[in-house]
C-alpha cells in the first residue's frame, strides 16, 4: 500500500511537471505578452508614468528574458530578480491584468468555485440516483418514460439558456435576483452570517444549472447500469434469502453499479471548474470560470497559468481520490490484479 | 400415509413478451415428501428452473403464476399454506423464501456477489429470518461453514467469493441456503458447471446434510447420472409437462415413456460396445455428407501432430498494491503424438492446463518451453518457427472449435457472412464458388440452407455449434481442436454433435484433439486418451487399455466420480471424500511428484503410460 501511494506520488509529480510545461508555453505561444501589449497601448495615448511603471514589472518579473527561464523561475527552480519564489515556493505571482498578487485575486473565487461545483456535485447524485433507481427497477413503465423524456430534455438544454430563462422569470415572478452568488451589499464585506444565508439563497439556482446536463447523463447511465446488475444472478440470490427489495437492491446490484461513477470523481472536478464557464459569465458568479477566461484573452500568465495548474491538481488528485476509493469499495481491485 | 411436504397441483406459468405468450410450465403436478430428493429432469427449455422460480415466487417480471397451487406444509407449525396465492412480496413470503424453502443455483461463480465477504453474505441469510446479534450470527456462520467442509471458516468468514474455487464456492452457497435450516433445499442444477471429482463431493455432502437434517431436496438436472445416484423420485419434464414420474427404481429399470426411453439412450456410458453409437433424441440428417471425402492430400508417415516436452509459465502479480509476481507452471513437459486420422481425448479437471496446451498448439500462445510440431506429408515441423506462407498453411490445416456456441458467434453477422469469413480471410474462391461452399457446409452440418441469411441469435445451443463446426471446416482443415466443444449441450443435443464429429472424421480424415473434462464423452470419441492433472500428463493409453486398467489414482479417481445414469453402479462417494486425487505432492508412492519435480513417464504395456515420481526414477537409473 505505500510502495503503491509512493510510486503514485511520483507519476502525479511527473504529470503535475509535464503539464506545467505545456501550460506555459501554450499561454507564451501568441507574440507578446500582457506587459509589451499594454506598453505599446499606452505609447499610442503618451502616458509615460504608466510605461515606467509596466517596465519596472518586466524588469520585476523578469519577462524580457527567454521564456523557458520564464517557465523555470515560476516554477520556482530557477532563482528570478527576488530569487527562488514561484509555485513551488507558493508563490503564485502577479495578475498584471488586476495589479495585484493572484493569491488576492482568485482567493475568494477559487473557494466559491469549489462550493458551487460541490454542491452541484451534490445536487446530481441525490436527484439522479433515486431517479435511476426507480426508472431501472420499473422499466418501460409510465414513470420510466417520463424520467427518460425529462432526461433528454436535461441533456439537450444548453445550460446558459437555462440560466438565461431562469433569470428572467424568477426575476419576473419572485422578484428574486439571482445573479452573484451574494446580495451586492455584501461584496468585500467580512464573512458574516447574513452574508452566508444570502449565500446559500443565491446558490441554489445556480446549482440546478450547473448540475442539470450532468444530471440527465448520470440518470441515464446509472439506469443502464442498474439494468445490467439487476439481471446477474448475485441478485437472485439475494431474494432467494428473503430480503426485501429494496433492502436486496441496495446492498447488491446498486453497489456493484457505482464503480463507474467512483472512477468518475477524477475527471468530474475539472470538467465540472472548465464546464461552468459559461454559466458563470450569464450569471454573474463570481467563480474562477470568468476569471480565466479574461486573463487568457489579455495573456495575463501568472494568473491564468495558476488557474489552468489549479486544474490540472484537482484532476490528479481526483484520480488519486477515485482509484483510492475503488480499492477501498471493490475487493476484487483491492485484491485482484490477476483475475 | 404422511402428507408430503410440498405438493404442487396443476401449476401453470405463462411468459407475456413482445414475442407473444407461452405456456412455460402446463398443469404441473407432483409431490415431495417429507426428507426425499425428488429430481425434475429435463432437457433446457423444459420448464423445469421456472417451476422452481415459481415455488419461491422469484419469477422473472414477464412470467406469472396463472393457475393451480403449490401447497407447503411446514412440519415446525402444522397448517399448509398456498404459496401460489401468496404476493411475491408478502411477509409470509419474505419468512418462507430463504428461511423454510431455500435454493442453490448453477453458477457458483455468479450467485455470490463479488463485493460482500463470504460471511456476510452468509450470516445475512440468518439474520434475515432470525433474531440473533452480529457475534451469534458470525459463530453460527463459522458452524456451517465448518460443517460443509470449509478447512478454515474463521478465516473463510472474511474471504471473498473471487478467492474461492468453484468447489468451494458451490459449499458456501449450500452453507448460505442451510444456515436457516429449511424444510426444502431447492438445488437448480447444483453441480453442472462443476468438475466431477468436485461434483461427487458436493452430491455426497447434499445427501449427507439431508440425513442429518430431514430435510427434503428437489434437485433440478439434466443429468441421468446424477439423479441415479442421488434422487428417490423423479419427475421427467418436456415442454411444461410431466412426461413420467415415479421412484427412481422404476424410472431406471422399466422407462415407459418413449421421450425417457430416448433420453437414456442419448447419454454416454462406460458401458458402450464397440460401434455401438448414441441415439440422439431428434437425429440430425445430411446427404452432403454420405459423398463428402478428403482432399487428395499427402499423408503424414508418422503422427500429424507431436507435441514434445511442451511448458508452459505464467507469472502472477499478487496483489493491486504490492509489485510482487508469482510463477506458476500452467503446463508441465507435455508430450502428445496424435495419429493422422484418430482423436486424441485430452481429459482433466479445469484449471489442470488442458486448454493451455490446445491453444499453443494453435499457436494462439508462445509455450515456455517445448516444441510443437505438425507434418502435412513433407515432414515435422516445429510450429512456433512458422512464417509467412507457412504458417498461413498452417493455421488454415489446424481449426478449432470452441466451448462456448453462444459468445464464439458474433452476434452480428449472419449465418452466410460467419461461413464465408474463413475463405474471405485467406482468399479463397470466388463468391459464387464460396456460395456453393457455404450451402454444401450447411448441408454437411445437418442444417437448412435457408438458415444463410438468419443471424446466430435464432439458432438453439445445439445448432450454434454445428455453426462453429460448419466455420472450423470451411477452409478443409486436417486437425480439429475441439475445447469441451459438448459441454455447454444437453445430453439429447450433445449425442447429435458427438455422432456428427464422429461421422465427419470418417467422411474427411479429420485428426481431432478433443479436451473435455467428462470421461464417458471422451470414452465415445476418442481413440486414445491422455489424462491430465496439475499441468502433468498423469497417464496416457489406448481407451480400452486406460478404461479396464486405469493404474494412476488420478486416473482412478476421475473414473470413479463419474456418475454412471445405471442405478447398479452407484458412486462410490466414501472413496472420493477425500480431496487428495489431485494434488501430486500426496499421491501414493510411487506416483508422488514433489514440488519442482516433473518425474517421468513409464510404459506398462503398449502404448499405455503413466507418470512416476522421482525416487523410482532414481531406483530404476
Amino acid at each position: 500500500m505505500i510502495r503503491f501511494l509512493l510510486r503514485r506520488g511520483v507519476t502525479m509529480a511527473v504529470t503535475l511537471l509535464i503539464i506545467s510545461a505545456l501550460v506555459f508555453f501554450i499561454i507564451k505561444l501568441p507574440p507578446g505578452d500582457f506587459l509589451t501589449n499594454q506598453i505599446a497601448e499606452l505609447r499610442a495615448q503618451g502616458e509615460s508614468a504608466s510605461i515606467a511603471k509596466a517596465e519596472f514589472l518586466i524588469q520585476q518579473y523578469g519577462l524580457d528574458k527567454p521564456a523557458w527561464q520564464q517557465y523555470l523561475v515560476w516554477l520556482g527552480v530557477m532563482p528570478g530578480p527576488n530569487g527562488f519564489s514561484g509555485l513551488l515556493q507558493g508563490d503564485w505571482g502577479w495578475s498584471f491584468e488586476f495589479d495585484k498578487p493572484v493569491v488576492d485575486v482568485v482567493g475568494d473565487a477559487l473557494w466559491l468555485t469549489l462550493f458551487v461545483n460541490f454542491a452541484a456535485v451534490i445536487f446530481i447524485h441525490v436527484i439522479a440516483i433515486p431517479i435511476a433507481i426507480y426508472s431501472a427497477t420499473r422499466q418501460y413503465s409510465t414513470g420510466d418514460y417520463i424520467a427518460t423524456f425529462i432526461g433528454y430534455i436535461g441533456l439537450a438544454t444548453p445550460n446558459f439558456l437555462l440560466a438565461l430563462i431562469l433569470l428572467y422569470y424568477l426575476n419576473r415572478w419572485f422578484g428574486i435576483s439571482i445573479g452573484g452568488l451574494y446580495d451586492p451589499q455584501f461584496a468585500g464585506e467580512p464573512w458574516s452570517w447574513p452574508k452566508i444565508q444570502s449565500l446559500l439563497s443565491h446558490l441554489l439556482v445556480p446549482t440546478v444549472v450547473i448540475g442539470l446536463s450532468g444530471t440527465a447523463a448520470m440518470i441515464r447511465r446509472m439506469r443502464a447500469n442498474l439494468l445490467d446488475e439487476l439481471s446477474k444472478q448475485y441478485y437472485v440470490t439475494a431474494k432467494a434469502k428473503g430480503l426485501g427489495p429494496t433492502k436486496a437492491l441496495l446492498k447488491y446490484p446498486f453497489r456493484m453499479s457505482l464503480n463507474p461513477f467512483i472512477a468518475d470523481i477524477g475527471n468530474l472536478l475539472p470538467n465540472l471548474v472548465s464546464g461552468s464557464v459559461l454559466v458563470s459569465l450569464v450569471m454573474s458568479l463570481p467563480t474562477v470560470g470568468p476569471i480565466l477566461l479574461s486573463s487568457l484573452k489579455s495573456q495575463d500568465q501568472f494568473l491564468a497559468g495558476f488557474i489552468l495548474m489549479f486544474v490540472a491538481v484537482l484532476t490528479v488528485v481526483g484520480m488519486l481520490v477515485s482509484d483510492l476509493l475503488l480499492a477501498w469499495l471493490d475487493p476484487r481491485i483491492r485484491m485482484g490484479g490477476a483475475r | 400415509m404422511e402428507a408430503p411436504l410440498l405438493s404442487v397441483r396443476q401449476l401453470t406459468v405463462d411468459f407475456h413478451t413482445d414475442a407473444g405468450d407461452f405456456r412455460a410450465v402446463d398443469g404441473l403436478t407432483f409431490d415431495i415428501p417429507k426428507g426425499k430428493t425428488v429430481a425434475l429432469v429435463g432437457e433446457s427449455g423444459s420448464g423445469k428452473s421456472v417451476t422452481a422460480q415459481a415455488i419461491l415466487q422469484i419469477l422473472s417480471k414477464k412470467a406469472r403464476i396463472s393457475g393451480g397451487s403449490i401447497l407447503f406444509k411446514d412440519p415446525t407449525n402444522g397448517a399448509p399454506v398456498d404459496i401460489a396465492e401468496l404476493r411475491p412480496e408478502s411477509d409470509a413470503m419474505h419468512a418462507l423464501r430463504g428461511g423454510r424453502i431455500a435454493m442453490i443455483f448453477q453458477e457458483p461463480m455468479t450467485s455470490l456477489s463479488p463485493l460482500h465477504t463470504v460471511g456476510d453474505q452468509i450470516s445475512e441469510a440468518l439474520t434475515i429470518h432470525a433474531k440473533v446479534d452480529q457475534g451469534e450470527a458470525n459463530r453460527r456462520t463459522m458452524e456451517v461453514l465448518a460443517r460443509v467442509g470449509f478447512p478454515d471458516p474463521k478465516r473463510a468468514l472474511r474471504t471473498y467469493p473471487f478467492e474461492l474455487s468453484g468447489g468451494l464456492r458451490q459449499r458456501a452457497m449450500i452453507a448460505m441456503a442451510l444456515i436457516t435450516r429449511p424444510a426444502l433445499l431447492i438445488a437448480d442444477e447444483p453441480t453442472t458447471a462443476l468438475d466431477v471429482t468436485t461434483q461427487a463431493q458436493i452430491l455426497d455432502l447434499i445427501k449427507e446434510l439431508q440425513g442429518e437434517t430431514g430435510m427434503s431436496v428437489l434437485l433440478i438436472t439434466h443429468d441421468l447420472g446424477v439423479v441415479a445416484n442421488v434422487a428417490d423420485e423423479v419427475v421427467v419434464m418436456y415442454r411444461g409437462r410431466i412426461m413420467e414420474a415415479g421412484s427412481r427404481d422404476d424410472i431406471f429399470r422399466n422407462a415407459q415413456h418413449p421421450y425417457l426411453q430416448a433420453l437414456m439412450r442419448a447419454v454416454p456410458r462406460f458401458a458402450m460396445g464397440e460401434n455401438e453409437r448414441l441415439t440422439p433424441i431428434r437425429e440430425v440428417t445430411s446427404s452432403a455428407l454420405a459423398t463428402a471425402h478428403a482432399p487428395e492430400r499427402v499423408q503424414p508417415a508418422g503422427p500429424i501432430l507431436k507435441v514434445e516436452g511442451l511448458t508452459k509459465c505464467f507469472t502472477l502479480r499478487s496483489g493491486w498494491f504490492s509489485g510482487k509476481t508469482r510463477e506458476i507452471r500452467a503446463v508441465n513437459k507435455v508430450d502428445l503424438e496424435l495419429p493422422a486420422g484418430k482423436t486424441l481425448g485430452l481429459v482433466g479437471e479445469s484449471g489442470c492446463g488442458k486448454t493451455t496446451v490446445s491453444k499453443m498448439i494453435m499457436r494462439a500462445l508462445p509455450p515456455s518451453a517445448g516444441r510443437v510440431m505438425f507434418d502435412d506429408g513433407t515432414g515435422l515441423r516445429d510450429v512456433h518457427q512458422l512464417e509467412g506462407e507457412a504458417l498461413t498453411d498452417y493455421r488454415r490445416t489446424v481449426q478449432f472449435i470452441f466451448q462456448d456456441p453462444f459468445s464464439s458467434l458474433n452476434p452480428r453477422m449472419t449465418v452466410y457472412e460467419l461461413l464465408t469469413e474463413p475463405l474471405r480471410i485467406h482468399n479463397i474462391g470466388t463468391s459464387d464458388g464460396r456460395y456453393e461452399r457455404v450451402k454444401q457446409l450447411l448441408d454437411m452440418v445437418g442444417l437448412d440452407q435457408r438458415s444463410l441469411r438468419r443471424y446466430p441469435h435464432s439458432f438453439s445451443g445445439g445448432q450454434r455449434q454445428r455453426l462453429g463446426i460448419a466455420r472450423a471446416l470451411a477452409l478443409e482443415p486436417r486437425v480439429l481442436l475441439c475445447d469441451e466443444p459438448v459441454s455447454a449441450l444437453d445430453v439429447s443435443v450433445q449425442a447429435q454433435v458427438l455422432n456428427l464429429l464422429k461421422d465427419l472424421q470418417s467422411a474427411l480424415g479429420l485428426s481431432y484433439l478433443f479436451v473435455s473434462h467428462n470421461l464417458a464423452v471422451v470414452d465415445y470419441i476418442a481413440d486414445s486418451i491422455a489424462v491430465m492433472c496439475r499441468g502433468y500428463i498423469v497417464e496416457e493409453a489406448p481407451k480400452s487399455s486406460l478404461f479396464r486398467n486405469p493404474v494412476h489414482p488420478y486416473t482412478q479417481a476421475l473414473l470413479a466420480a463419474v456418475p454412471d445414469p445405471d442405478i447398479d453402479r452407484p458412486l462410490d462417494f466414501a472413496k472420493l471424500r477425500a480431496d487428495r486425487f489431485s494434488n501430486p505432492s500426496e499421491w501414493p508412492e510411487p506416483f508422488r511428484i514433489q514440488p519442482g519435480e516433473v518425474g517421468h513417464m513409464k510404459e506398462i504395456e503398449p502404448g499405455h503410460k503413466v507418470r512416476l515420481g522421482a525416487v523410482t526414477a532414481q531406483e530404476a537409473a
